[in-house]
Parts: structure tokens; C-alpha cells; sequence
């Protein structure tokens, strides 16, 4: 696989370019990582854990390794070095050892000279399992008594804010909520794949779908046995990622069968697989209290968060602490006390989902501003105004918020987006009821509501982390022709990151044809595509790397004009570029710190914010719904391109919507028990509503060009939005989402809560494995 | 897959052949149901006869007041050619999946497969329709109602192949609805087909995914039948009294016995099926008022 390289002319900084991989995309030839084919490649299956909590008796692989095409069966034993990993720490076997803490959990790899066959000899593995008690519940994993996930316990992360007076004097009006959201798949269209082959050094090429693939290679390694500079690993088409792509999947199992077949190796999950190849959006249990003045402004916020992580720890640690920072909503408020938790179950493991912890709390805070408001009789969009955080504004965690805080401008905008016109009943296509295709009304039931949601999100790492992204820019003739290639370990995972690039590179250097060189780990680490940075990391990257070259080629320009023995007229670009101009370049943004013990501290760099506004139609006898506008006003910092924009607000704002009526990844004992698409839903063109689309554009000083990351903030508004307006249209609480057909038309009341859990000890606000281990995971990444 | 269990009949009588000496390959057409059940593994590819290259399932024919479905026929063709003759079905056709399902998808699968959730099966109860079965050596014909024994389980014998739907021609107003979780591509939650038949002064209903099987509402149908009768409703077009169309929605709904589910709870279906029978035994009924082609 030589340097694949992607090539199409774009337009600079702000024009509606399209994609540079549109065109292969919507016409099949792109290629992804379930395309990669070798000669003489093996197929590699997993045997899964079918039960959550158990403990190995016997793994018999006789019959395995005699079945027709095996090459090898591989067990926790075949691992050469750690057999652990993790995002945050390394607590996740490869191949489980002893004990099994989830249903799906990997305990054997098989490579063999088909896929059939390479499932076949996973099917004759015995395994014997002995069932363990199990913790299923996020309360129960509290409880002293309950079985512990680790042998640290349960509790993974604690987090304490505790900012202003906890007794709050001032308050006239209290209204209190519980909330309950689900867990979300990410449901990329491409499933988790990749190709390992093994290199003549003893090392392995790895090409993968992946975020970050210098996170993947420092965690592949150990468990290798090999240096990192023995583990090269090669960006393979994504078909989409949401946080999905950010942990280990196949990449470790690929890369030992591969070294121990001496034969390239390909992993490609079906959907079901896939489901148990990624971790999910945790599922949340939330308390909240707010105390406010008559006139509206808000005096204190109590909230107790409790998520479930699942049976290892992803990047849990780090979703709890947003969760925790951002539970009092985008708003000021003097007093601020936070009790969030995140515990281990037995439960399929919870990390990255786009929002990262900011959905779940936005769905409560939300509902709780909407009671303050009835409360107090007070319009809910003049509410969520009069407590508008805004720069300067002191944030819960005790520091002033230091960069651009449009809230006041994007609620404002957002409501100032018209309503859709009343539609009548008559006449309509029976698809443009709730309930759509299915036909289940001709205007019987039907009511219309309304809901408002503002939420915000940190753009880039947070919590300390020194947060970097590198490039590299050459400009070169080729043919005579200008041209330059932009270098870069950042991953384009369909969020149209490389056609941003393109056109920074474009404006910077006044070039038509630019070039970008497939991602691999033989440049440094441009960091992860997710946490909505890599817009303003890769971005400023390469944006520093076109200023050097820009450097060097006056130089050359002041050279030329300084030879005397050279003929007249200035210096053409071509003339400078007599040998290729090349620069490296790295992107910082400003350091964070670490909570203190009281949970202050200067922990995000920057955020991004987002009001929409939910427009839906329910039939209120079967609980159908139809979302009929959703209004969204995005704080953009400077849209770079109004297509991609649109794209980013729509397609998160279509998964936000899907978490409201109808994503949830049910489970019976820790087992899946929806992992298809027939049975797991996510919204069809027929659920989307068209997104009225206002940009607000106040320069971010953090960010390149004053621009900011979006992907997220839609994201986090949207479910709140629609729940509020399936509120508005039926009068009922609908405190859990997604919101079901029974919940709507009565037949089940609201999600209720036995009381608040009380607050576990901890040593401190670190995550509790990092006060029990001495730092051989990746902790730094927290 | 290798080619010599991919088998391709060009003739229904090749196809039954080759039905008859493999009994246990699967036969398909569109491969819409097929393919997901060999995806999550309960059906197994020893061999496969694909019906898709057979002419005759393809057809589509009406003999006197019935009309002949091929079991070939997709659900896009019955969209675009059986609307007036069979408006319930055509409905339930609109409902399934999405266009490029609808594009392969077939009757004949819809029957095979005998999943409690087809989309087809309450229109053609609510129809009174037959299913045609063929073997090499016979065939026969079997009352729809008769046909299904159990979730996916049908009389289907392993020699057999569904040959056509023999669906009447509508003689009165019918509808069908669906609901789902979802506005477009979901299977169904539960489902109602009611159909008119003001030559039989009869009211027809078929229920779907509420019950192990799809079935009929007798007793709602007797209801209502009993009902029409007795305020001569069938000739005057009188409007229908609320109480008679809400205690027929009572006697659709239980006449289900729904589970609970990853699709939806027992409680809901009941519930949904009450609405469902009420609203659609008023459109049905209002339109039978409205157009003066339907009489009795």
C-alpha cells in the first residue's frame, strides 16, 4: 500500500467547498477499511464472552486449531507482552485471563484462510464458563455489599465541585428533577476493520480505521512486546467513528496473528459484532436542584450525576469530569455543588460519544430551566437569557471564562429563527404525519409543541493535558505545476477535515493544487479527531506550517532579487521553487489545570456553544412523533465552510434526535439484546427534520482564524430540545430519554428514583485506579 | 458459496425439481428476510435455489373478482400496479422497508418467511385470500388463515414453493396501518388491515404482530357485522354510532395476545390496536359513505 493520496481542487477559507472525498464516497470507489485486501491475507474471527461476569474454567481449542483452513488460535497465554490496554488506564486484557466482566468480552482470536472457516473454528472453541454474580445496576455497583467489577471496587471516578455557598441564601424558588438518559450506540455506517502485516524488521504495518492512531500504537506496542517504532500503523478508510473509533477494537488481535502467521491479517466486524466492538454513550441517572430569585436569576445548582462505565474504564474518567463541569448548564450561577460519579458494572463498556457527558447533564438542566420558568412564570427563552454565561463570566469550577461566549447571541438568534407554518391535516401526505409511512393517522390525535435548549461543550482536551497536533506543508513542482502536499497523522473520519485542510493551505499559500498524503505514525502525533478539535489542532497546524513556508520563500525571493547576475522582473513562485520548500509545524492551544480538591480550577480551554429549538407533532393516542423543524444557532467562531458547517449542525443534530425518540442499547443481564439495525433505530430521512441553520460568528482567540470545533454542541442541545417539545405538545414530566411511544400516550409514567445515592469515598478527584497503579497506562491522556 | 450450491431454476417446474430433490435448500427471491437471517446466523447457506430468474412468479393477473400475486411480485410492483384492485395490500406494500426492499422484496417471501410481523399477511386475512403451494408432483390452495402455524412456521411443505396469493378483488373501502418507532423502515409494532365488504356484508380485519400468528378479529367483525344489520346501515350509508365502532376497537384489540418485546411492550399493542381498529373502521366506513362506486 503505497502513499495513497486524495487530490481535488477546493475552494479557500469560507467558500462552500465540497468534500474532497465526496465523489469516491457516493459512488463506491472510496476505500474502506473493510475493503483492504492482500494476496495470501488470513481472516481473523473472535470467540466473545457470551455471558457479563463469569470465570474461565477452560478454553478447549483442539477441535479449533484442527478445523479445515485455521492457522492459528490465540488465548490470553499467546499474548508476547501486556496483556492490557486502555485509553485512560491499562486495565482491558486483549484476550480475557481468568475472569470475564462483560458479554462480548474477546477470549480468543482465530486467523484462518476464509472468513467461514476463521467463524467455523470459533464455533468449535469450548469454553467453559462458570457464572459469577454480577453488578447490572449503577446504584446496585454503590451498594457496600455488591460484587466487585475490579478489585478496587467499583467506583471508577469521583468528581466534587464544590463553588460558591452550598447554602445557597437568596433563593426564593426551588424546583427540583430526576433524569434518566439511555445508552447510544454511535452506529457508524463502517464497521470496525483493519489489515496487520508483518514487516521483514520483525515489526507489522497495521492499516486501520481509527481517531488517533498514535494512541492506538502506544497501546498495540506493549501488548506486542515490540517498540512503537516496530508498530507503523497506516489510516485505512473510516466509515464514520462518533467516539466509537477512539478505543482498541481488532487492532491488537490483527497485529499478533499476523506476527505469529507471518501472514498479513484482516479483521472486518458484521453489525452485531460491532456492537461489542466499541464502547457506547454511558448511560446516566441524574439529580438536580435549582434555587432561584423571582426575577430569574439562578442562585444555586445542586446535581448529583451517577454514570454507568461498564466493566473497564475507556474514557470514562474523562466524560465524568465534563459532565460534572458542565451540569449547571451554560449559565451563571454563584453556587454550584456537584457530586458525579462513574462507576464499573458488568455492563458493556461506556466512553466517547460525541457530546462526551455534556448530552446527558443538558438534558437535565434543561428540563429543570423549563420548570423554573413555569415556576416563576417567566418565558423559557427570557430565562435561559437573564442567567447567560458570557466572557468574563465566572464558570462553576471558580475561573473566569476566558474565551468567546456567544450564549446571550446564539439563544437569541436562535429564537429569532421563524416557526414553521401551521400545517393543516387536510391534504397532507400520509408520510407528513407522525408516524409516517406507516399510515396510522389522517390528522386524528394530533398536537404540536414547542422546546427550547441551549447547552455548551469544551473544545480540545481538557483536565492538564498538553494537548498538540503536528504538520507538515510541502510546496513543489510537479510537471511545472505548483503543488502542495499536506502531511499529517490527523484522521478524516467523514467529517471533512481534509477538505478544511485543503483550503487553509489554499489561502495560506495562494496555491489551486493541494494534496493530502495518507495518515500513518511516520510523522508525530496530530492527537485525536474528537473532543471537536481537530478543526482548530490540525488546522493551526497546518496554518503554521504554511506561514514557514511563506518564511522560506521570501527568503528565496530576497536571495533571487540580491543576485545581481540574474535577469530582470520579479521572481515568479515557480522560479523560487527551484527544490521543494517543506516545513513542520506543531499547534498548542493554552494549558489547562487539574481540579483541585474542590473541584475549581482552569480545567477547559475553550467551548463552543449551541441553542436549538424542537418544533414536533405527536399523536397523542398511539405517541408517534414527527420533529417538524428543528432551529439551530451554532457559535462557530468563523464558519470556514458553510457546507461542512450544515453538515456538522444537521448530522448531529439528527443523533441528538435519535437519543430523544428512539436510540437505546437495551440490555438483559449485561447482553445486548438489540444489536442490529432492525432492532436498534436510528433516524431515517423520514424523522430528520429540515434544520433552519443560523451561524454565529464571534472570533475565537484560541482557535486559528478566531474559528471553533462545532461537531459536538448540536449534539448536545438536540435531545433536550426535542424532549421539550414532546413536553410542550402532551403536558407529561418525560424525564428519560429516549422517550418511548407508552411514556407519551400515558400507559408508563415518569422514570422514578428510590433517592439519591450517597456519595462514595474517595482518595481524591483522580480517578481511583490512578491512586492504585504507578502510571503503566496512558493515564496522561486524561 | 460455491456455484454448485447456488442453484438458479429458469421455469417454476425446474424450480419445484430442484425443490424436491434438496430439501433442505433455502429458497429466495429477493433475499430481503434471507440475507438478514444468515447474517445473524439462524439460517445456515448449505444450498440456496434462487427464484428470482423464474417468469412465471413474476406474474401479476386478475381472474374474474380475484386477482392472481405471483409469488414473485415485489412489493414496488404491487405499488405501482395493484392499487385500485387492492388498495390494503398495496398500503402494506408501501409500508415495508425502504424503496430498494421494496425494489426485491417479494409477496411469496413475505408468505415464506411467516414471520407474526409480515406486512402482508393482515390485508390479505382482512381479504380473505388463499395461498397457492405447488410441489413437483401437485399443488393446492390454503385459506391464508390456515396457512400460518407459528411464528415463522407455516404449512409450507419442505417440497413445497409458494406459488401465488389469490387475493379478491376489493368490493369495498380497506385500509391498512402500521406502527413502528420509528416514520419509515421499522418492523412492525403492531399492525390492522380492515377491509369492507358490502357484497358479503361483511367487515374484515387482520391483525398483525400481536399474536404468534396473524389473525382475524371475529369476534369484532361479528360486532360490527351484527351492528350494520341491525340499523341497516349497508343501504342507508348512516354514519356509524361511536359506541358500536368503540366497542369493535375493544374486541380487535383483544382479540390479540401480544408480548412484550425489544420492539414494544403488550400493554402498548393492546392499546395501539384500539386506536388503530377505531380510526380505520371510520375511514373505511366514511368512504364507503363518500363514494358511490361501493354498495351493497
Amino acid at each position: 500500500m503505497s502513499a495513497i493520496t486524495l487530490e481535488r481542487r477546493v475552494g479557500g477559507i469560507g467558500d462552500p467547498a465540497e468534500r474532497l472525498d465526496g465523489v469516491e464516497k457516493v459512488t463506491g470507489a472510496f476505500e474502506y477499511a473493510s475493503d483492504l485486501c492482500r494476496d495470501g491475507m488470513l481472516f481473523g474471527a473472535t470467540l466473545r464472552s457470551p455471558i457479563a461476569s463469569a470465570r474461565i474454567r477452560r478454553v478447549d481449542i483442539a477441535d479449533a486449531l484442527a478445523s479445515p483452513g485455521v492457522e492459528a488460535v490465540l488465548l490470553a497465554a499467546d499474548v508476547p507482552g501486556k496483556n492490557r490496554f486502555g485509553l485512560n488506564f491499562d486495565d482491558q486484557p486483549v484476550l480475557a485471563e481468568g475472569l470475564v466482566r462483560y458479554a462480548g468480552e474477546p477470549v480468543a482470536v482465530v486467523a484462518a484462510t476464509s472468513l467461514a472457516d476463521a467463524r467455523a473454528a470459533v464455533g468449535r472453541i469450548v469454553l467453559d464458563l462458570e457464572e459469577l454474580p454480577g453488578v447490572y445496576d449503577m446504584e446496585q455497583a454503590l451498594e457496600e455489599n455488591a460484587p466487585k467489577v475490579h478489585e478496587l471496587g467499583n467506583v471508577l471516578r469521583h468528581v466534587h465541585i464544590d463553588h460558591g455557598d452550598a447554602g445557597a441564601a437568596g433563593a426564593e424558588v426551588w424546583v427540583e428533577g430526576y433524569y434518566e438518559t439511555a445508552m447510544q450506540d454511535q452506529a457508524p455506517l463502517g464497521p470496525e476493520a483493519g489489515l496487520a502485516v508483518p514487516g521483514g524488521d520483525g515489526g507489522v504495518d497495521l492499516y486501520v480505521t481509527t481517531q488517533w492512531l498514535h494512541v492506538d500504537r502506544e497501546q498495540i506496542a506493549p501488548c506486542l512486546g515490540l517498540p512503537e517504532d516496530k508498530v507503523r500503523l497506516h489510516l485505512a478508510g473510516v466509515g464514520g467513528a462518533f467516539g466509537a473509533r477512539e478505543d482498541i477494537h481488532s487492532q491488537i488481535h490483527a497485529c499478533l496473528l499476523a506476527l505469529r502467521t507471518s501472514k498479513p491479517v484482516k479483521f472486518s466486524y458484521g453489525r452485531e459484532e460491532s456492537f461489542s466492538g466499541h464502547v457506547h454513550r454511558h448511560p446516566s441517572r441524574i439529580w438536580m436542584r435549582h434555587g432561584a430569585r423571582r426575577d430569574g436569576k439562578l442562585v444555586a445548582v445542586s446535581a448529583r450525576l451517577l454514570f454507568d462505565g461498564g466493566a473497564y474504564a475507556s474514557s470514562s474518567p474523562a466524560v465524568v469530569a465534563n459532565a460534572a463541569t458542565f451540569a449547571a448548564g451554560p449559565y451563571e450561577v454563584p453556587n454550584v455543588q456537584v457530586e458525579a460519579t462513574v462507576v464499573f458494572t458488568n455492563n458493556p463498556p461506556c466512553g466517547a460519544m460525541r457530546g462526551f457527558g455534556a448530552p446527558q447533564v443538558c438534558f437535565a438542566h434543561e428540563a429543570q430551566m423549563d420548570k423554573l420558568a413555569r415556576s416563576l412564570d417567566i418565558d423559557p427563552v427570557e430565562l435561559r437569557l437573564r442567567n447567560a454565561l458570557a466572557t468574563g463570566s465566572v464558570l462553576p469550577t471558580g475561573r473566569p471564562l476566558a474565551g468567546s461566549a456567544p450564549v446571550r447571541e446564539v439563544i437569541e438568534r436562535c429564537a429569532a429563527i421563524p416557526l414553521p407554518e401551521p400545517e393543516p391535516a387536510a391534504g397532507r401526505s400520509l408520510l407528513h404525519y407522525p408516524g409516517g409511512a406507516g399510515g396510522t393517522t389522517r390528522g386524528e390525535g394530533l398536537r404540536r409543541g414547542v422546546g427550547f435548549a441551549v447547552g455548551y461543550k469544551n473544545v480540545a482536551f481538557s483536565e492538564g493535558f498538553d494537548d498538540s497536533s503536528t504538520a507538515r506543508v510541502t510546496l513543489r513542482l510537479v510537471r511545472g505545476e505548483v503543488e502542495a502536499e499536506v502531511y499529517t497523522a490527523a484522521v478524516e473520519m467523514g467529517q471533512g477535515l481534509y477538505t478544511l485542510l485543503a483550503q487553509i493551505v489554499r489561502s495560506e499559500l495562494g496555491v489551486e493544487r493541494v494534496v493530502l498524503r495518507r495518515a500513518d505514525t511516520m510523522i508525530a502525533s496530530a492527537g485525536s479527531s474528537s473532543a471537536s478539535r481537530q478543526s482548530t489542532m490540525a488546522g493551526g497546524a497546518v496554518r503554521l506550517a504554511c506561514c514557514r513556508v511563506r518564511e522560506e520563500l521570501s527568503r528565496r525571493a530576497s536571495a533571487l532579487a540580491a543576485d545581481k547576475s540574474r535577469p530582470g522582473g520579479p521572481a515568479e513562485l515557480e522560479d523560487l521553487l527551484y527544490e521543494p520548500v517543506e516545513a513542520e509545524a506543531v499547534h498548542r492551544h493554552r494549558r489547562t489545570e487539574r481540579f483541585d480538591e474542590h473541584g475549581q480550577g482552569d480545567v477547559h480551554a475553550y467551548f463552543c456553544f449551541a441553542a436549538e429549538r424542537a418544533v414536533v407533532e405527536v399523536d397523542e393516542e398511539l405517541g408517534l412523533v414527527r420533529v417538524l423543524q428543528v432551529a439551530a444557532a451554532v457559535d462557530a467562531g468563523r464558519v470556514m465552510n458553510p457546507l461542512g458547517f450544515a453538515g456538522q449542525v444537521e448530522g448531529g443534530t439528527a443523533q441528538g434526535l435519535g437519543l430523544a425518540l428512539m436510540e437505546e442499547v437495551r440490555l438483559a443481564r449485561g447482553v445486548i439484546s438489540n444489536p442490529s439495525f432492525t432492532d436498534y433505530l436510528i433516524p431515517t430521512i423520514l424523522d430528520m427534520p429540515p434544520v433552519a441553520l443560523q451561524a454565529v460568528e464571534e472570533p475565537e482567540p484560541e482557535g486559528p482564524y478566531g474559528l471553533k470545533g462545532i461537531a459536538e454542541s448540536p449534539t448536545v442541545v438536540a435531545t433536550a430540545a426535542v424532549v421539550a417539545a414532546l413536553r410542550d405538545a402532551t403536558g407529561r414530566e418525560l424525564n428519560r430519554a429516549p422517550v418511548s411511544p407508552d411514556e407519551l400516550v400515558g400507559l408508563l409514567g415518569p422514570a422514578r428514583s428510590a433517592g439519591v445515592p450517597a456519595v462514595p469515598e474517595v482518595p481524591g478527584q483522580e480517578a481511583v485506579p490512578s491512586y492504585h497503579t504507578t502510571g503503566s497506562g496512558q493515564q496522561h491522556l486524561m | 458459496m460455491s456455484p454448485e450450491s447456488f442453484l438458479r431454476p429458469t421455469s417454476f417446474a425446474e424450480a419445484l425439481e430442484m425443490r424436491a430433490a434438496r430439501p433442505g435448500a433455502i429458497a429466495a427471491a429477493g433475499c430481503t428476510d434471507v440475507l438478514v437471517e444468515l447474517n445473524f446466523g439462524r439460517l445456515h447457506a448449505g444450498e440456496l435455489i434462487d427464484l428470482t430468474r423464474v417468469p412465471e412468479l413474476g406474474a401479476l393477473g386478475v381472474e374474474g373478482g380475484t386477482v392472481r400475486v405471483g409469488a414473485g411480485v415485489t412489493y414496488d410492483s404491487l405499488i405501482r400496479t395493484a392499487g385500485r384492485e387492492l388498495p390494503a395490500l398495496v398500503a402494506a406494500a408501501r409500508t415495508v422497508g425502504s424503496p430498494l426492499i421494496r425494489n426485491r422484496g417479494t409477496i411469496g417471501g413475505n408468505l415464506g418467511s411467516a414471520s407474526p410481523a409480515g406486512d402482508c399477511h393482515p390485508p390479505l386475512i382482512a381479504c380473505g385470500a388463499e395461498v397457492e403451494l405447488a410441489s413437483a408432483t401437485s399443488s393446492r390452495t390454503v385459506p391464508i388463515e390456515d396457512f400460518f402455524c407459528g411464528p415463522k412456521r407455516s404449512v409450507l411443505g419442505p417440497d413445497e414453493l409458494v406459488a401465488a396469493a389469490w387475493v379478491p378483488r376489493a368490493d369495498g373501502p380497506q385500509a391498512f396501518a402500521k406502527v413502528g418507532t420509528r416514520n419509515a423502515m421499522v418492523i412492525a409494532v403492531c399492525s390492522l388491515a380492515v377491509a369492507l365488504h358490502p357484497s358479503s356484508r361483511r367487515v374484515r380485519t387482520g391483525i398483525g404482530s400481536a399474536a404468534p400468528v396473524p389473525l382475524a378479529a371475529r369476534a369484532a367483525e361479528a360486532h360490527i357485522a351484527g351492528h350494520l344489520e341491525e340499523t341497516r346501515a349497508w343501504e342507508t350509508k348512516a354514519p356509524l354510532q361511536p359506541a358500536a365502532v368503540e366497542h369493535f376497537a375493544e374486541l380487535v384489540s383483544a382479540a390479540a395476545s401480544p408480548i412484550d418485546d425489544v420492539r414494544g411492550r403488550a400493554e402498548y399493542r393492546r392499546h395501539a390496536l384500539r386506536v388503530l381498529a377505531r380510526r380505520m373502521l371510520t375511514w373505511c366506513w366514511e368512504e364507503y359513505r363518500r363514494e358511490p362506486r361501493w354498495a351493497a
